[in-house]
């Protein structure tokens, strides 16, 4: 049919629709395509969240902070474990900070694309927009959370050290193993609802696994291969020694969080990029 | 301009049904084929059957070109627009687009009621692939055109049905693409919105843009359509100029009395499940004038909605709205509907038409905030000279409708004689 006719070239975007493939690069280019898809829709989950509530954003400040003062009182107190000369409140908070960025991503991430699933079977966008922007939102609370905790360190009269100045690294670092994760964990909850119901549970085992509420000193040796690998040890640890000023340097744990990040983000792609194809048709 | 804008080669797409007398899924299950071959979900599974939606559809479209597409429902029209919006992936075949495209098949996708007209119009333009800087450059129009200046800063849940689809369409209206792909959008809202979704849908055909432009209202395909497709059963069947395709489209239509679908889908709230047009009770397809017809609606709730409504509108053969109603028309309450099922019934008397086709279609929101359901006129009947007197009078009168109106005779002079009466006491 006008085979005579050519199509156009160059400056005209050429898109190329073909069946769905075994292995769909994570083509983060047209994830940055739409960065402000991105953007709008993390800021209507944040407008979402506390839109109607009463106390807001009192809700993210105390939280953590209740949480952490539980865990000081259990762990710091009554069981008297050690916290490397730190007061556990401080201690435990810290912990808390990258934790729950972890666990929040993950939990928002989950069901999103069964929230936006309207969405999905109506417009043509790269899916990992959704669970992405729905981790990223967590990041309000995060920025909450950490200057609660200067003001804690504030009051406790504690010296700042240099070592903050690599703190948004090890953000950057804790948002790549949770966005890894909640890819696929969304993608998969699209055809399992299961997960939906078991992550709430998966994530409070995993806190115990890590470091949030004890100190890493009191793994025993036995233990100690399995505890390595889980990535978050490196960036609670790294954490700490930020905000704190404690310890030494984690170098071995954060390499392990770094590489696990990158492989847990590419798989996590991977998988994801390739469920997706068939989302509009299953969701 | 003779530049190819689309072309799609040997495109088709196929879905597996799987029967339910297999019985339940179980994760186990599942775990357990996934382990053996991870992602083919269940191919194993013993009954399954293939059904091609759409099969080995083949055409150009040149760059200006308005191209209309027209098929009864089931024909495959939402499936290619869905594989050339990018929404899902075709099974075979495969098709080109040179240039940005834009697509919608919904008007105020990704709106929502908690928030403001202007965060929803961002929210809408970058959902239809606007930047944040094309929405903010023509944010002004939006809202000229939407008419909703003083609404801006109130959540959307607050507006007028009307309102909300002004403003619905005015983003849709407000992107600029190259290739512009529309879905039955004009089906929704009253008579004045659709005649400015029409206009702005042709003043887009006239400037010079690609559209390929679904709809079931034959008037406005042929309006702003040269060339139309008439797909039928997964296939094209007809690809000429539009006059054409739309004549064979309505020469072909069959009557259709019921609509059934399956009667559970859990991605909707409200779930319209039956439809049927009935005669004292009997299913039927054909009306006399003198009759009334018993349109028969059930839907299964599966949440509680407060202030949702059923709807109906009523159009000619060829598509063109002549009324619409909903379930709250005498009430004017605004209810809410319960878990569980509901059957509505209307009885619409049919003196006031002519001999003819029809169809009916359904629908049901809460107005201003969200559509529940619809299907798109998939009722279509015929009324038919029943040799009444009142019959043969109406056929010869001018006008779309002929209704038989009471009318009150007296003589002038009483009149004049009871105003007297009037002025004097």
């Amino acid at each position: 049919m006008a085979s005579q006719d050519k199509p156009v070239q160059a400056p005209v975007r050429h898109i190329r629709i073909q069946p769905a493939r075994a292995w769909v690069a994570l083509e983060l280019q047209e994830l940055w395509h739409f960065r402000d898809l991105m953007f709008i829709l993390m800021m209507r989950d944040i407008k979402l969240r506390y839109k109607q509530t009463v106390f807001g954003v009192v809700w993210v400040i105390i939280q953590p902070l209740i949480a952490s003062l539980i865990f000081a009182v259990i762990f710091g107190r009554f069981a008297g474990l050690p916290s490397g000369g730190v007061p556990y409140l401080l201690f435990v908070y810290a912990g808390l900070l990258p934790w729950n960025i972890f666990a929040g991503a993950l939990q928002r991430a989950g069901n999103s694309l069964v929230g936006d699933s309207k969405l999905i079977s109506k417009v043509y966008f790269p899916r990992m927009v959704i669970p992405v922007a729905s981790s990223g939102s967590i990041l309000v609370d995060f920025a909450v959370a950490l200057a609660v905790m200067f003001v804690l360190l504030l009051l406790n009269g504690w010296q700042l050290s240099l070592n903050l100045v690599l703190l948004p690294v090890f953000t950057l670092m804790v948002l790549l193993i949770s966005v890894g994760l909640s890819l696929f964990i969304s993608a998969l909850n699209v055809y399992y609802r299961d997960f939906m119901y078991a992550l709430p549970f998966i994530i409070q085992v995993l806190m115990y696994a890590s470091p949030v509420v004890y100190s890493g000193d009191l793994i025993p040796e036995l233990v100690k291969p399995f505890y390595a690998i889980n990535p978050m040890v490196g960036i609670i640890e790294g954490f700490r020694w930020s905000l704190l000023g404690t310890g030494e340097f984690p170098a071995l744990p954060l390499a392990v969080s770094l590489g696990i990040g990158i492989l847990l983000f590419i798989i996590g792609g991977l998988v994801f990029q390739r469920i997706a194809q068939n989302f509009a048709d299953v969701i | 301009m003779s530049e190819i804008a689309i072309r799609v080669e040997g495109l088709g797409k196929s879905y597996q049904i799987t029967h339910a007398t297999s019985g339940y899924r179980t994760l186990q299950e599942d775990l357990r084929a996934l382990i053996k071959r991870p992602f083919s979900r269940g191919s194993d599974a013993p009954r399954q059957e293939t059904f091609w939606a759409l099969k080995d559809i083949s055409f150009d479209v040149k760059q200006g070109e308005v191209l209309g597409i027209i098929g009864r429902n089931g024909a495959g029209k939402s499936t290619l627009l869905k594989i050339l919006s990018r929404i899902t992936k075709p099974t075979i075949g495969h098709a080109d687009i040179y240039g940005r495209v834009g697509s919608l098949l919904e008007v105020g996708t990704g709106f929502h009621p908690e928030l403001t007209g202007r965060e929803n119009i961002f929210l809408n333009g970058a959902v239809l692939g606007m930047s944040r800087r094309d929405i903010q450059a023509r944010f002004d129009e939006i809202v000229a055109f939407a008419e909703v200046e003083q609404f801006l800063d109130t959540p959307v849940k607050r507006y007028s049905s009307g309102m909300y689809m002004r403003l619905a369409f005015a983003v849709a209206a407000h992107m600029e693409p190259e290739v512009l792909v529309v879905d039955e959008v004009l089906a929704v809202g009253d008579a004045a919105f659709q005649k400015k979704c029409l206009g702005k849908m042709s003043e887009v055909a006239k400037g010079g843009r690609t559209v390929l432009f679904v709809s079931h209202n034959m008037s406005a395909i042929l309006t702003l359509c040269k060339r139309g497709i008439l797909l039928e059963k997964g296939g094209i069947v007809l690809d000429s100029d539009s006059n054409q395709a739309v004549a064979q489209y309505l020469n072909t239509e069959e009557l259709s009395s019921v609509v059934e679908r399956p009667i559970y889908d859990s991605t909707k709230k409200l779930h319209i499940y039956h439809a049927t047009l009935l005669n004292h009770g009997k299913v039927t397809n054909s009306f006399a004038t003198s009759e009334t017809l018993t349109l028969q609606i059930k839907c299964r709730v599966s949440q509680r909605i407060r202030e949702a409504q059923i709807a109906f509108d009523f159009a000619t053969g060829s598509g063109e709205y002549l009324f619409s109603s909903t379930h709250q028309d005498f009430t004017g309450e605004k209810g809410e509907l319960t878990p569980g099922d509901h059957v509505f019934e209307c009885e619409i008397p049919l003196q006031m038409f002519r001999q003819g086709q029809y169809r009916i279609g359904i629908a049901s929101s809460v107005p201003n905030v969200e559509m529940l359901d619809f299907i798109e006129q998939p009722l279509v009947f015929e009324i038919v000279d029943d040799s009444s007197p009142m019959f043969k009078l109406g056929q010869e009168r001018k006008g779309i409708i002929v209704p038989m109106l009471q009318w009150q005779i007296s003589k002038a002079s009483e009149v004049s004689q009871k105003e007297t009466v009037g002025l004097s006491t």
